[in-house]
């Protein structure tokens, strides 16, 4: 697509200087925009449910789609019957053998086909794609398919058997096996004086946002085939179309719908999706399809968090400085690579926390099991390598004789510290002044104190209640990983119209974050202009570029950055070429700069691109440099009451206090946290996936898959604080994944706090809890 | 009617809709068991989606008014089979007098399904997680089924024969529910167990009713009735500790005796909500609750 | 072998009747009839089952997950959908101030849980609110922005002001 002579990329940190004449503007409307807590814009029509979900298109023609799965944990398909009693010619059949292209979603690697075609690797892998008009007589045909498969005989269900090689998945079982080794580990093991080992482990999580994966495909009048979805990576669902259908990308579009929520959930499986939406339509002649997944089979198809387990090995000194850390840190990565690389490398560079610690190993690995594919779950990793090195902190605190809160204390990263990965760590940086205003706000110290003669005198009295307070110290990195955002190289562009009003035109997909509305900010305030006369043009691939998928908490940071660039660009080219003033422009003047531009030109439209700063230098290879430009740091305290006679686990507070550079909207940075937090909530208490006999998910019905509701979530107090070092506008930097990272650890050393167990898995269910009590009394009696 | 279903495209199930009671019993002696009695459908409809097929035909009750009143009399309250969850646990004398029905009414899902879920139909779906059957056993209801033979009265206790099993006959209909007022100096205990605080499934849930005897000495239990949910194929009532417990002082009453007697009554398993261990153990706790609830809330502790 | 009856009801403020074809069998679900056959989609299916509330609406004032109501027991009845609420509604611009739709598939099933709510208890509180939308579940929010907006909203159609109904 052609791009007027404005664009042009410029790298981050140097703005003024190349856009000179793009000083500040002083619109009274657009002064304190970034930072505003304006309403969202997506807002109105969501709350009168106008807004249109892909569910709820009905397009002319159109045929519903159904999907065919094995049953099997792997093995062989060996033919497809077709049952009696169906009018087959009536129904769209596709197969393997329809795909004109490759048969392979296309991630980091090309090994998970889109239609299993002989070998398959997990149950609920997609073979045969249905569609017809009627819903009821889709169903019955669905029940009418019988495929007939081999199944495996040693299909691999744990990170353990893995590992151990009971039954072989791919060849060795490891897709991944990273190693990030600082400093000398036997003189760190030598020098320290006191010990901590452990084994942590994290279950999968389901995404369960309240919208599930859907996708309508058809071709239009010119013969493009046009796929509209629920999704988060437009560009990575066009990629995947253009190798399964064989089309060029200017014979495919992507579009994407109001998505209902997505939390990673939709970043990779979308593409296949669209993929089997996209054979059905083609194999229909272009007729409409829409594929929409019900609950029950977007839980078992779907990708979930990675499950993980995790040894550390830590020590330290008397005084409690941090001498080494050795971490093995596994992900179940499931039955295809999908994105378990990149969400492994995000666990192994958080693994050693936010400490400082010069002799350190990590190794991680990513396993092949017989499970469907785990995927990218808000967090990527990070939550369940930063539970584990948390727990271990608790841990070498207890065996110190040391409080949790001295231990962090001693040995948090501050500026000119060396992390573990090799980054230097920031002038900004005040990660003391986070956790000092998590205590204070939560009352940390005292309710300590008070919570242990509480549990004292209960357990005297025979009284069943104890409290519990517990907390975690963490940072969490923005953007994609090392060199993620270098070869990303996103792109993305400012358009004004002859009316003034200005679009961002990006491929990030609001999918509730708020991205809209922030992008929106970020471009009205480059621009001077008040919030309403900025937009977001339809994320539609033939119009907007790539920037990115809608992901690492890169939105904000990253995206915000390129448009917040570009319409300084276009600023400067209204000032230069359309008699834009320089100062005190408002957007009647904007509008008619607009006007005079575009009476000579065809369109007015800047565009710029990322180029990371000098300093984020990353060495795939060992593992060391700055794998992120910036980070956010936080500390999160969790108070919980546990009645003994049910072993359940009341979440009585919360307080989750973090430095994020610079809020650019206050109300969609608290309800991020407020969101993660309960995500992490769900995570540390609630939400644990069955696995049935095959492998796939068991209680996959939200009766059984249980989130928490209102009567389980106190209100949460959030904080931010803002040091304006990150790279983003105004030094903001990405948030919406950290709150994921704190709850898990901070509620399980609040119910270790109270009971007096030494818990070590998440979610701690009331039956952990439970066992764990009988455990304790043993090692008690003892 | 139209001749078939705009979304499915097939002829519509069979759906009869009587007003009185009298054609209601006559379309289940016709029909008997082919013919499924609907109210609130809250359980039934689970799994209706869009273009399911092939739904039984249906005997709808909620056109019956006389099914949906509460009455309360002197020693009782009698409440309509299709009484909701919601009319329940509004109603005045059921606060004032039955809270544990109050309480589970309320712990019945959430509010949406509480404003349509029946009473009757939670006891009719015979589940051994129903939220409200507990209640009804502690409290000693009884049932009233009718059918074109005439009216009869039983003893809830001994509706559920086995799992999904109930003592009603094929050409009957539950007509209501009959919950006596308890005496006096009595500790009614309830606790559900779920799998979160509202909108859950129990993993166990309990009811005690427990009648004291302040006489001269320590108080004694004159008499404790109890009902479980989620411990065994049925609501379960607990005669084996109903037993063991009469007579004994309620500061007398150790841990390993109510583990004895629940071992007889309860028949807990795994499942994919909790396991066998966690509901024995927690039945165990429950009942000891209710009675130091008794003890605390007597005259001479 | 029974035939189905003849019924109407109003839905949004406009009559549907078996007789002028608008509603087909009785056992179809309120929640296809709204979005299949009416193209009222603000109300969503999330579930299928009465877990999610996202297909809630109001029968007669009474909130009610739309996928468990056969279309065949609403003779008479008033049904209000997300899309029968007036738009200038004092819940409608309290959830938009207090941020509190973010991906927007629960809020006008939540909208309308909050809608009864304040129907019956003008002024609730905290425990109000957590109770009668516990029905509801959001994943975006983590609720306390609803919070937020029911009890505004509760404030600015208090005593002695404009709102509700």
């Amino acid at each position: 697509m052609p791009v007027p002579d404005v664009a042009g990329s410029v790298a981050p940190g140097t703005a003024a200087a190349a856009v000179a004449g793009g000083a500040s503007p002083s619109s009274r409307a657009a002064r304190g925009l970034l930072g505003a807590a304006v309403a969202r814009k997506d807002g109105p029509a969501k709350i009168l449910g106008e807004a249109r979900y892909v569910d709820d298109l009905v397009l002319p023609g159109m045929l519903h789609g159904a999907t065919v799965r094995t049953r099997a944990a792997g093995g062989i398909l060996e033919r497809i019957e077709f049952g009696s009693g169906i009018d087959w010619d009536s129904f769209v059949v596709v197969t393997a053998a329809d795909v004109p292209g490759i048969n392979a979603t296309q991630m980091i690697e090309q090994d998970q086909p889109v239609l299993a075609e002989h070998r398959f690797r997990h149950a609920g892998e997609p073979v045969l794609l249905l569609a017809h008009a009627d819903r009821g007589l889709l169903r019955e045909a669905v029940e009418a398919v019988t495929l007939h498969e081999r199944a495996d005989p040693s299909p691999v269900f744990s990170i353990d058997d893995a590992l151990a090689l009971r039954g072989e998945v791919v060849p060795g079982n490891v897709y991944r096996d990273y190693l990030m080794s600082r400093g000398d580990l036997a003189a760190g093991e030598a020098a320290a004086e006191v010990f901590f080992e452990g084994r942590f482990e994290t279950g999968a999580q389901e995404h369960v946002y309240i919208e599930p994966q859907g996708m309508i495909a058809y071709v239009d009048a010119a013969g493009v085939l046009v796929v509209e979805g629920s999704l988060q990576c437009p560009y990575y669902v066009l990629g995947t179309l253009t190798a399964v259908t064989g089309r060029d990308a200017g014979s495919v579009r992507v579009v994407h719908c109001t998505t209902g929520g997505g939390f990673g959930g939709k970043e990779d499986y979308p593409s296949q999706l669209a993929a089997h939406a996209a054979l059905l339509t083609l194999k229909a002649g272009g007729r409409p399809v829409k594929l929409v997944y019900d609950r029950a089979e977007d839980m078992l198809a779907t990708p979930k968090r990675h499950p993980s387990r995790t040894l550390v090995r830590i020590g330290a000194g008397r005084d409690g400085r941090l001498c080494f850390l050795d971490v093995d840190f596994v992900l179940d990565g499931g039955a295809y690579t999908t994105l378990s690389p990149v969400v492994l490398s995000r666990g192994v560079i958080h693994a050693p926390g936010a400490y400082a610690c010069a002799n350190a190993r990590v190794r991680g690995r990513a396993v092949a099991t017989s499970h469907p594919p785990n995927g990218a779950f808000r967090g990527f990793g990070a939550p369940q390598s930063i539970f584990a090195i948390e727990q271990a902190m608790d841990g070498l605190a207890e065996a110190l004789g040391m409080s949790p809160l001295e231990l962090r204390r001693m040995n948090m990263l501050r500026p000119g510290d060396r992390s573990v990965p090799g980054q230097t760590i920031d002038a900004t940086t005040d990660f003391d002044a986070v956790l000092d205003q998590a205590l204070h706000e939560s009352g940390y110290l005292e309710k300590r104190d008070a919570f242990a003669e509480f549990n004292a005198a209960n357990a005297a009295a025979g009284r069943p209640l104890r409290r519990g307070i517990g907390l975690a110290t963490f940072h969490h990195g923005a953007g994609f990983t090392g060199n993620g955002e270098v070869v990303l190289a996103s792109e993305a562009r400012v358009r004004a119209n002859v009316d003034g009003c200005v679009e961002v035109v990006a491929s990030s997909s609001e999918m509730g974050q708020g991205s809209t509305t922030t992008l929106c900010q970020i471009v009205a305030s480059a621009l001077g202009l008040p919030l309403e006369r900025v937009s977001q043009a339809p994320v539609d691939t033939h119009d907007v570029p790539d920037s990115g998928p809608t992901v690492a908490s890169r939105t904000c940071m990253v995206v915000g950055l390129i448009v917040e660039q570009a319409a300084r660009l276009l600023r400067a080219e209204l000032i230069q070429k359309a008699g834009l003033p320089a100062s005190g422009a408002d957007e009647h003047a904007f509008a008619a700069a607009c006007a005079r531009y575009l009476d000579g030109h065809p369109r007015l439209e800047a565009q710029a691109r990322y180029e990371p700063p000098a300093n984020v230098q990353w060495d795939e290879t060992v593992f060391e440099g700055s794998p992120y430009a910036s980070y956010a740091w936080a500390a999160y305290v969790a108070e919980v009451e546990i009645d003994l006679a049910t072993c359940e686990v009341a979440l009585s507070g919360f307080t989750a206090v973090q430095e994020v550079g610079k809020v650019v909207n206050p109300v969609i940075a608290a309800g991020q946290v407020e969101g993660g937090v309960v995500q992490g909530i769900g995570f540390a208490l609630f939400e644990k996936v069955a696995w049935g006999n095959t492998g796939t998910m068991a209680n996959n019905r939200l009766t059984n898959y249980i989130i928490p509701t209102t009567a389980d979530i106190p209100p949460v107090q959030v904080f931010f604080q803002e040091q304006p070092g990150g790279i983003g506008p105004a030094g903001a930097k990405g948030l919406g994944e950290l709150p994921m990272d704190g709850p898990g650890p901070a509620i399980l050393s609040a119910v270790n706090f109270a009971l007096g167990t030494r818990i070590s898995s998440l979610p701690v269910m009331p039956e952990d809890v439970m066992a764990a009590l009988s455990a304790h009394a043993l090692r008690v009696a003892a | 009617m139209s001749a078939v279903d705009p979304v499915s495209g097939q002829p519509p199930a069979p759906w009869y809709r009587p007003v009185s009671l009298a054609d209601a019993l006559s379309a289940r002696a016709r029909w008997r068991k082919d013919i499924v009695a609907i109210a609130g459908c809250t359980d039934l409809m689970v799994g209706w989606n869009a273009g399911a097929r092939r739904l039984p035909p249906v005997l709808d009750l909620s056109a019956l008014a006389e099914l949906r009143s509460i009455e309360a009399g002197p020693d009782s309250v009698t409440i309509g089979a299709t009484a909701s969850c919601a009319s329940i646990a509004r109603h005045p004398v059921i606060a004032g007098r039955l809270p544990m029905l109050v309480a589970s009414a309320r712990q019945t899902g959430s509010v949406a399904i509480q404003n349509r879920a029946t009473l009757g139909g939670n006891i009719m779906n015979a589940s051994p997680a129903a939220d409200n059957p507990p209640v009804l056993l502690a409290y000693g209801a009884r049932l009233t089924l009718a059918s074109v033979r005439g009216i009869r009265t039983i003893d809830y206790a001994s509706f559920h024969a086995g799992y999904k099993r109930t003592l009603a006959e094929g050409d009957e209909l539950l007509v209501s529910v009959t919950v006596p007022f308890p005496a006096e100096r009595v500790t009614a205990y309830y606790r559900k167990v779920g799998t979160r605080r509202a909108q859950a499934i129990s993993k166990i849930a309990m009811a005690a009713l427990i009648e004291r005897d302040d006489g001269a000495g320590p108080a004694v239990v004159r008499n404790a009735s109890f009902g479980f949910a989620s411990v065994g194929p049925v609501p379960l009532p607990a005669p084996s500790l109903s037993r063991s417990l009469r007579g004994l002082p309620l500061s007398g009453i150790d841990r390993a005796q109510v583990e004895r007697a629940l071992a007889a009554d309860l028949a807990p398993l795994d499942d994919i909500r909790s396991t066998a261990a966690y509901r024995r153990s927690v039945a165990v706790n429950l009942v000891l609750a209710a009675i130091d609830a008794a003890r605390e809330a007597a005259p001479r502790g | 072998m029974i035939p189905a009856p003849d019924l109407a009801f109003t839905l949004n403020g406009r009559t549907v009747s078996t007789v002028d074809g608008s509603i087909g069998a009785p056992s179809m679900r309120l929640l296809d009839l709204l979005r299949l056959h009416a193209g009222q989609t603000g109300t969503k299916e999330g579930c299928g089952e009465g877990e999610c509330g996202a297909c809630a609406v109001l029968v007669d004032g009474e909130l009610v997950n739309s996928c468990l109501v056969p279309v065949g027991q609403l003779h008479g009845c008033t049904v209000t959908s997300i899309e029968g609420l007036p738009r200038v509604d004092p819940l409608v611009t309290a959830f938009a101030r207090a941020g509190a739709a973010q991906c927007g598939i629960c809020t006008p099933g939540m909208v309308l849980a909050a809608r009864a709510l304040l129907d019956r208890v003008p002024q609730p509180t905290l425990d109000d609110v957590r109770e009668a939308l516990a029905g509801n579940l959001c994943r975006c929010t983590g609720y306390a922005r609803i919070y937020t907006a029911v009890l505004d909203a509760a404030t600015d159609a208090g005593p002695g002001k404009a709102g509700g109904r």
